[in-house]
């Protein structure tokens, strides 16, 4: 009975191979594409100031939209993630009225990030509760607070250390934003794709109750998740609320879905169990570049979403139409 | 012994009249796997005909074909002996091709009659569906199956035999010529399975070609007429069931002899490892109490619906208990969630292999490594080197068969999908593992080689809880035997006890003599 003489391979296809016929790939294509379309239609694109700006576009959405991976992989989703920005946002105008400096004001903005993490985690995974109903209520409730406190009224007055945090140069034309974004990308690339708890993530996706039949304690890692979104959204909150150097309540508006898009551009997918940060890294690029690029070119706001929801679904449908001609 | 497949000369052992259906020279490729190399089945009118096959012949394969889910990558299709193909689904059907499978979707909301004719409902004035003669219909072909079952219930409010009758009736809503069963008579009763029999001789005899895929020899030999045997996805024989013994058919489905008798142990228990008392849940069981040993295997028989998988799982942490203690090595133990229970050395193998043991669209090394991640790096950091080496010392052991490590699960069989859930527990090195139905829809060999495997761990010293409801199975394989019958311990059996009548006895509360 035993065979221990016919061994079965690790692998049948070599990771490099496998890398290269993946989504990321035809999601970089597609970026250098832009690119290059970029820079033939217009004479402004090419400069290091120009493309320093446009990264503006897109690092405090992709901050947030790394840890909305995790959780979208674990096939939860959280929409209050703009809310929350709102919320963390007018908690550190208030802060700011009463005179509090810039080291409090961090810690504001994180704290709310969390807490707000905090209760939808519990809503979802204490309770049971479907986790997009659970945050579209979150998502009024968060906003409507901010409404409530704030009026058509806004706060200003953020200390000039502050406003670094949104406003920095570390070096030469690399904003402190985007030096921030790049560490999240490393840190969440490494937390999803080289540690335990990113694996139990890809099992909690495929398959909740496989997961939690296996030993994954299921819940307490969704309950992480959460907390992580919103700590991310708290901050994205100072980032924004630095830049910007004033807090409305409608500060960060419709961020939510744009963070989504995102996060699905980059090929995670929307049911859960698959997708990687490099990926979602190249969709922020993808998403920045193009929001730029039109921007350079005179185009309205109302067109540039078009173009976006346009790509998204063009991107999407390729590869399945591609599958779908070769079958036949 | 493969170079039959010359076109279809009718000879002494076939049938005069021609296939009603046939496939000739078939081949399927699947990335990494031949699943069927130029494969042959010839489906006669009035005839049924036995596909016997261990997990991953080929057997569902060629059903996919058959009703066009799956498109051959080479080879003929042939209805009434005239080359065709079946696209789509639908075209198999309009060609009279209908299938009962072995969990057929059904929807709970909808009526019977609504089940029965989805997609092909009966139509009146405007496109409408024609309520009424649907019902009818529905009536009609319910009786035909003899099932007494009202087509305007919904079905959510039958039991589990009655909506495979449903499945059934649905199956034949289509002007069927040819019948697939699948594993027809896997959830059935004793009894339902004899009025199943029933309906295929009378759909024999109104002269539908039958394909019947079944494990168990007995019904074969009851109800087969001719048999195809695959292997490895080739065609290893066929002819009439008259002309061979159950050793034959086993002989050409494993390609060797298998001793269908269980392994000879000398049962050595030790100390003991788990002793569960008073523990009770407020519907499922109540008042389960009892030890096991290290090196013991100890069964546990009842009905279906005794409470034995639900005590189980509340065991290994799935759901919370109302009242009672567990205790291992002497020691008591709260056990709140799974990881709790496998960090205190107890695993547990569920029945539902595609839900709850694995997750099949991750690769086997991390199905296998999963409960084991913390153990193997100690700082939260993946090692792949190490997952590879684990997986490889289980599935070595256990004998599995896959293109590579990195194949997922779903692509297995699902004598080789157990053997991952097996080797992903054994490599977390527990004390007690819980096997529930282990080898529920796993063929004969690899049935044989997990029932050796078992006898090898408890020899070791490992403590095993065996929950099965096959008799020979439990009688062949337990030290002692537990029977549950409504959510309580109705006997513990050992020694001269361990009879098949006692157990049956007990578990259905039968008090006296034999019935």
């Amino acid at each position: 009975m035993s065979a221990t003489d016919r061994m079965i391979p690790d692998r049948l296809r070599s990771p490099l191979e496998q890398r290269l016929k993946s989504w990321e790939t035809l999601l970089l294509a597609v970026a250098i594409a832009i690119f290059v379309a970029n820079s033939f239609a217009s004479p402004y694109f090419l400069n290091a100031w120009n493309l320093s700006d446009a990264t503006f576009n897109f690092t405090e959405k992709a901050m947030i939209a790394f840890a909305m991976a995790l959780l979208i992989i674990s096939g939860e989703i959280d929409l209050s993630v703009a809310s929350i920005i709102a919320l963390a946002s007018t908690a550190m105008g208030a802060a700011v009225q009463i005179g509090v400096g810039t080291p409090g004001l961090l810690l504001i903005g994180l704290s709310v990030g969390l807490l707000c993490g905090a209760f939808n985690g519990v809503l979802v995974t204490r309770f049971g509760l479907p986790s997009i109903v659970v945050t579209i209520g979150t998502m009024s409730l968060f906003r409507g607070i901010s409404f409530i406190v704030l009026g058509d009224q806004s706060y200003k007055g953020y200390p000039a250390s502050f406003s670094w945090f949104g406003q920095g140069y570390v070096w030469w034309v690399i904003s402190f934003e985007f030096v921030l974004f790049a560490i999240i990308a490393l840190l969440y690339g490494v937390l999803l794709h080289k540690t335990n708890f990113g694996r139990a993530v890809y099992a909690i996706g495929n398959n909740p109750t496989g997961a939690l039949f296996s030993g994954i304690r299921v819940q307490r890692i969704k309950f992480i998740l959460f907390l992580l979104t919103g700590l991310m959204s708290g901050i994205a909150a100072i980032c924004l609320t630095a830049r910007l150097g004033s807090t409305r309540p409608s500060i960060a508006t419709g961020w939510e879905l744009e963070v989504v898009t995102m996060v699905v551009l980059g090929g995670v997918s929307i049911l859960g169990g698959s997708g990687t940060i490099v990926g979602v890294v190249i969709a922020a690029f993808v998403m920045g570049l193009v929001t730029f690029g039109l921007g350079l070119l005179n185009v309205p706001g109302i067109v540039m979403s078009i173009v976006i929801g346009a790509l998204l679904i063009g991107v999407i449908a390729l590869p399945r139409l591609w599958s779908m001609g070769r079958s036949r | 012994m493969l170079k039959q497949m010359e076109p279809p000369v009718p000879s002494e052992d076939r049938p005069a009249t021609q296939a009603a259906l046939a496939l000739h020279g078939i081949t399927k490729t699947f990335p990494g796997v031949k699943a069927l190399s130029d494969v042959s089945l010839d489906l006669y009118p009035g005839t049924v005909t036995a596909l016997i096959g261990e997990n991953g012949a080929g057997k569902s394969t060629v059903v996919k074909i058959l009703t066009g889910i799956y498109q051959p990558d080479g080879g003929t299709i042939l209805v009434d002996g005239k080359p065709t193909s079946f696209p789509v689904p639908q075209a198999a059907a309009g060609h009279g091709v209908t299938a009962i499978h072995q969990e057929t979707v059904l929807f709970d909301e909808l009526s019977v009659a609504e089940n029965i004719f989805l997609g092909h409902a009966p139509r009146g004035a405007f496109g409408l569906i024609d309520r009424k003669a649907m019902t009818a219909k529905a009536r009609a072909l319910l009786d035909g199956i003899g099932a007494q079952i009202d087509p305007e219930h919904k079905l959510k409010d039958l039991g589990i035999a009655n909506k495979h009758l449903v499945a059934i009736a649905r199956a034949l809503s289509i002007d069927a010529r040819v019948v697939i069963m699948d594993e027809p008579t896997a959830a059935l009763s004793h009894k339902e399975i004899e009025e199943l029999y029933e309906l295929v001789e009378d759909l024999k005899a109104q002269g539908k070609a039958i394909l019947f895929i079944s494990h168990k020899f007995d019904e074969i030999f009851r109800i087969a007429d001719r048999y195809t045997v695959f292997r490895d996805g080739h065609l290893i024989g066929n002819g009439t069931i008259a002309d061979v013994t159950e050793a034959d058919l086993v002989k050409m489905m494993v390609g060797r002899d298998v001793s269908q008798i269980f392994p000879k142990r000398t049962p050595d228990p030790g100390d003991t490892v788990l002793k569960v008392a008073g523990y009770a849940h407020p519907t499922e069981f109540d008042d389960i109490g009892f030890e096991l040993r290290t090196g013991e295997i100890l069964g546990f028989y009842g009905l279906v619906g005794a409470g034995r998988s639900e005590f189980m799982q509340s065991l290994f942490g799935i759901t919370r208990p109302s009242a009672g203690s567990v205790e291992i090595d002497g020691r008591p133990v709260d056990i709140k969630s799974p990881a709790d229970a496998v960090e205190n050395g107890i695993v547990y193998v569920p029945e539902d292999r595609g839900q709850q043991g694995a997750i099949l669209d991750l690769p086997i090394f991390q199905n296998i490594t999963l409960p084991s991640l913390g153990r193997l790096s100690g700082n939260g950091f993946l090692r792949l080197a190490e997952e590879f080496k684990l997986a490889r010392e289980y599935t070595e052991r256990l004998d599995l068969r896959a293109a590579s490590l990195d194949t997922h699960v779903g692509h297995l069989s699902g004598g080789n999908q157990q053997k991952v859930v097996i080797a992903k527990w054994l490599a977390t090195q527990p004390r007690v593992i819980i096997l529930d139905e282990p080898t529920k829809g796993v063929d004969i060999g690899s049935k044989a080689a997990v029932h050796d495997f078992m006898a090898e761990l408890a020899a070791q010293g490992l403590a095993i809880i065996m929950v099965s409801s096959e008799i020979p199975e439990v009688l062949g394989m337990s030290d002692r035997v537990i029977v549950m019958r409504e959510g309580r311990i109705a006997a513990e059996l050992a020694g001269p006890d361990l009879h098949p009548e006692t157990l049956v006895r007990h578990a259905a509360g039968i008090s006296g003599g034999p019935s």
